[in-house]
């Protein structure tokens, strides 16, 4: 549920950071990204000359200043121009490229729209980036059966506007919906604000159109309900573009409910707004979206945005949907539990226009934090009954840094977004907000919960997957790529530590480019 | 073997397995799989219950029956309404939360709820080394590292054995209604319940049950709301013929409870079969299936049908969009024709990859999903 991070970062001091075998100083977080390989480097024309002959010429972009487009995605502190960039429009040429990389030994970085808060879609020197932007077409809708089939660069609001004629939408919604794609939802298993009623992308993703990297093109699932054999479908959703190419997909559509209202609270103390959130849920009522602020994040936004928001430690946005009436009793409940916690404010939305100011403040909740500072947006979920401990601790370790941290999250799931805030033109700032973060996300591990909830691993965490996981849990997830991609081509330094994944990615690329040479 | 009472017990068990291992929860299913039977009955408990935090971490071998008592105390339920297979399939024991996650079992309301893998947070499984290992966890929203919980859930115990499962709960409706549509040929009813699921009114169920040519639709929430959407469903459907109330409250849970377990087939001959398809297509593909007996559910998406003993019900299928899994027949027949679907060749050679890799020996389950690759011991 964030925008763009770290608005400021690319006018500051950090704006041309060099990443690649350079260290920058690291408070123990490793950004670092593989050597780029000189053999793969010294062959750029005769790739590139092999991507033209299957892609209409401008779809094969290759020029320096041209490739800097994709330099990053929106991990922006991080940045590297890939070796050529390619964009193809269907699956068929998906599958050419795919099969001339994997000959030529290339490592493959899949891209959405580059919306990734984790590095997902960031690039090395010797990669070729797969833009999936020109597969942008619904293929088929089908509101008998409820399912809609794009290309996977379709927008995830342009899926709901190709059935919103009709009152149906697609559920997830990322708070980057506008632009971010099909494909990278998939590839970081998506949420949302809606998704404590209505589930994350794995629970509406019915069928896929994938490539491997061999070029092998595959057909998982489909209209019916479920898919037939192991759950391969499960198995990609969430696997970060490094299994195969998702080129079209089957989606879930819901009809629309009658209509959505939200209530806000403010609380004197976050643990009673946390109480709060249990209470509602154990009374069996399910809203569509709990959201919830702290101090911090109140009087910023609404400084920002002017939402009218109570001057409180914690404030929470419950949204609940069905029929007036169904909402009024909905609404009743939820104020009955609340008012047994002594809210300090408690405004039920009555029209359309006092739903959107409750929710004015919440969603230009980054925004506004991004006009006072630079700041970094973390993902960590923790189970809800942690929530008061997990916030009292993030607010000591912030302390011991030196740095604010501002909350904001969904309550409901734990899904927590705590904002670091630093500032980028002081030198050591960010490894100092990089440090605390890492920190915060251990804290959410040891609490129950995890690293990430729906941002993915990317670059950003691969580190810290030893604190969530044994040898032995990596190793079983790193035999899963072995089985897609036993070369280890397809964006192949993301999601494991380098450590854990060197052995695959280095000897199994040299053997095949040893093989490559011979021949 | 000894019967593991312990994660570490079972992972001694499966290390020091000399051959083939058929790994049983409570053994409702009626299969019969080569090698030593290996059982989690000896792994019981709910090691934790968060109902404020709609969370449930129990051990594999925990009868599904306790779970859902837990639960009931605290208005809840597991939403995906797992069936009971004791009836249909002649057998005893107690349906176990390890093996209803294993096969994926999910009822009637997989159309409105999900189905069990939906429910999945995160599991601990032994492999076919003897490893431990955990995936996921106890949170909803979770992208750190592939997603092995889903894939073990419905993997029939062929890459591992499950020792905990964490899932997602959910409130217990406060009321429930049953509306049915009389007189309604295949294709009126398909279309019927495509109305009814393309409408705002949140259908739980919706199922047709053929030889009284009705659909049944459920609907559950708050008795307000129910009500409210009983009759804007039933003005809605007003259009298409007559519309009634069939049942309210526990009459209406009896109802689905006879669907989710398929109680008309049930000490009925021949074999049963249930076949995953788009909804639309069920006018279509039932004709081909020469039935002795069919149940619609899923809105038509998931046809259960009873057929003589030993008929080859893909063939009669041919080409299709989904799959037809064979649920009831004797070992003769299972082994002919083989429990699940065959896969076109590359997802075969994946799963065939993963079982490799999960299962090294190739000792799990074998022949059940893998009948067409070499077996390993």
């Amino acid at each position: 549920m964030c925008p763009a991070v770290w608005p400021c970062l690319g006018h500051g001091g950090l704006s041309n950071p060099v990443i690649g075998n350079i260290n920058l100083p690291k408070w123990g977080v490793n950004m670092d990204m593989p050597t780029p390989d000189a053999r793969v480097l010294a062959r750029k024309a005769r790739i590139v000359a092999c991507l033209q002959q299957v892609l209409p010429q401008d779809a094969v972009i290759h020029e320096v200043a041209e490739t800097r487009a994709y330099e990053c995605d929106a991990l922006t502190a991080y940045r590297c121009a890939p070796m050529a960039v390619v964009l193809p429009a269907c699956t068929q040429e998906v599958s050419e490229v795919l099969k001339i990389c994997h000959r030529e030994g290339v490592p493959v970085v899949p891209r959405g729209s580059g919306t990734s808060l984790a590095g997902g879609a960031l690039p090395t020197e010797d990669c070729v980036i797969l833009g999936v932007a020109r597969m942008n077409a619904v293929l088929e809708t089908d509101y008998d059966n409820r399912v809609i089939r794009v290309q996977s660069g379709r927008t995830n609001l342009s899926v709901t506007g190709a059935v919103e004629p009709e009152d149906f939408f697609y559920a997830p919604d990322p708070s980057s919906q506008l632009a971010c794609a099909i494909a990278g939802n998939i590839a970081m298993n998506s949420g949302g604000a809606h998704c404590l009623k209505y589930g994350v992308t794995t629970n509406n993703l019915l069928g896929v159109t994938m490539v491997l990297m061999d070029g092998t093109v595959i057909e998982i699932g489909g209209a019916h309900l479920d898919a037939g054999g192991l759950d391969l479908l499960g198995l990609i959703c969430g696997s970060e573009g490094q299994l195969g190419v998702v080129t079209e997909a089957t989606l879930r559509i819901l009809r629309k409910p009658e209509g959505a209202r939200p209530v806000l609270m403010g609380f004197d103390d976050p643990e009673v707004a946390g109480a709060c959130v249990s209470d509602i849920i154990r009374a069996g009522v399910l809203p569509v979206a709990i959201e919830f602020m702290d101090r911090l994040c109140i009087r910023t936004s609404d400084n920002f945005a002017n939402a009218g928001y109570p001057d409180c430690e914690a404030l929470l946005i419950v949204e609940v949907e069905g029929s007036e009436a169904e909402i009024d009793a909905q609404l009743a409940q939820i104020v009955d539990i609340a008012r047994r916690h002594d809210p300090v404010e408690l405004r039920e939305s009555r029209s359309p226009e006092e739903s959107a100011r409750i929710w004015l403040g919440r969603k230009s909740a980054f925004g506004a934090i991004g006009q006072i500072n630079d700041y970094m947006c973390l993902d960590g979920t923790i189970p809800v009954s942690e929530l008061p401990m997990v916030l009292r601790r993030i607010g000591e370790l912030g302390r011991e840094f030196g740095l604010q941290v501002g909350n904001v999250f969904h309550a409901g799931d734990g899904n927590m977004h705590p904002l670091i805030l630093f500032d980028a033109n002081l030198p050591g700032d960010l490894e100092k907000c990089e440090a605390l973060g890492a920190e915060i996300l251990k804290l959410c591990v040891d609490a129950g919960g995890c690293l990430t909830g729906e941002h993915g691993v990317g670059i950003e965490k691969r580190d810290l997957m030893w604190h969530q996981y044994t040898p032995a849990d990596l190793e079983a997830q790193m035999a899963v790529k072995d089985v897609f991609d036993p070369s280890w081509l397809l964006n192949p330094a993301k999601v494991f530590p380098l450590d854990a994944s060197e052995s695959r990615r280095g000897s199994k690329r040299a053997a095949e480019l040893v093989g490559d040479a011979r021949a | 073997m000894d019967i593991a009472q312990t994660e570490s017990e079972m992972a001694a068990c499966v290390a020091g397995a000399s051959g083939p291992v058929a790994i049983r929860g409570g053994g409702t299913r009626g299969l019969v799989l080569p090698g030593e039977v290996l059982t989690t009955s000896g792994l019981v408990g709910v090691q934790l219950y968060e109902p404020g935090a709609l969370t449930l971490v129990a051990s594999a071998g925990t009868p599904v029956a306790e779970i859902e008592t837990l639960l009931a105390a605290e208005n809840q339920q597991l939403a995906f309404e797992p069936m009971d297979h004791r009836a249909l399939l002649g057998t005893s024991g107690a349906p176990t939360i390890g093996g209803v996650v294993a096969a994926n079992v999910s009822g009637p309301r997989r159309i409105q709820a999900g189905a069990c893998r939906d429910f999945m947070l995160g599991v601990r499984y032994v492999d076919g080394t003897g490893a431990v290992i955990k995936n996921g966890g106890r949170v909803m929203k979770n992208v750190t590292g592939y997603d092995l919980v889903r894939l073990m859930g419905g993997s029939w115990g062929t890459l591992g054995v499950l020792t905990q499962v964490s899932l997602k709960v959910l409130p217990r409706p406060q009321a429930q209604a049953t509306l049915c549509v009389p007189d309604c040929d295949m294709a009126q009813a398909v279309k019927t319940m495509s109305v009814a699921l393309g409408s705002p009114f949140e259908i739980t169920g919706a199922a047709y049950v053929t030889d009284r040519a009705e659909v049944l639709l459920r609907i559950e929430g708050f008795s307000g709301s129910v009500a409210y959407r009983t009759g804007r469903l039933i003005d809605l459907l007003d259009r298409l013929g007559a519309v009634e109330l069939r049942a309210e409250g526990a009459a209406s849970g009896a109802i689905w409870k006879a669907i989710r377990d398929v109680e008309a087939f049930a000490g009925q001959p021949g074999d049963v079969w249930r076949v995953s398809i788009k909804p639309s297509d069920a006018p279509l593909i039932a004709p081909r299936l020469k039935a002795d007996a069919l149940l619609l559910d899923w809105g038509g998406g998931m046809i259960w049908a009873r057929v003589p003993a030993g008929t080859d019900l893909r063939a009669r299928i041919g080409q299709m969009s989904g799959h037809a899994t064979l649920v009831r027949a004797d070992p003769e027949t299972r082994a002919r024709l083989g429990m699940f679907h065959p896969q076109p060749a590359p997802l075969a050679t994946i799963s065939a990859g993963l079982r490799a890799r999960f299962d090294p020996r190739g000792i799990f389950n074998t022949g059940l999903m893998d009948r067409h690759q070499p077996l390993g011991v």
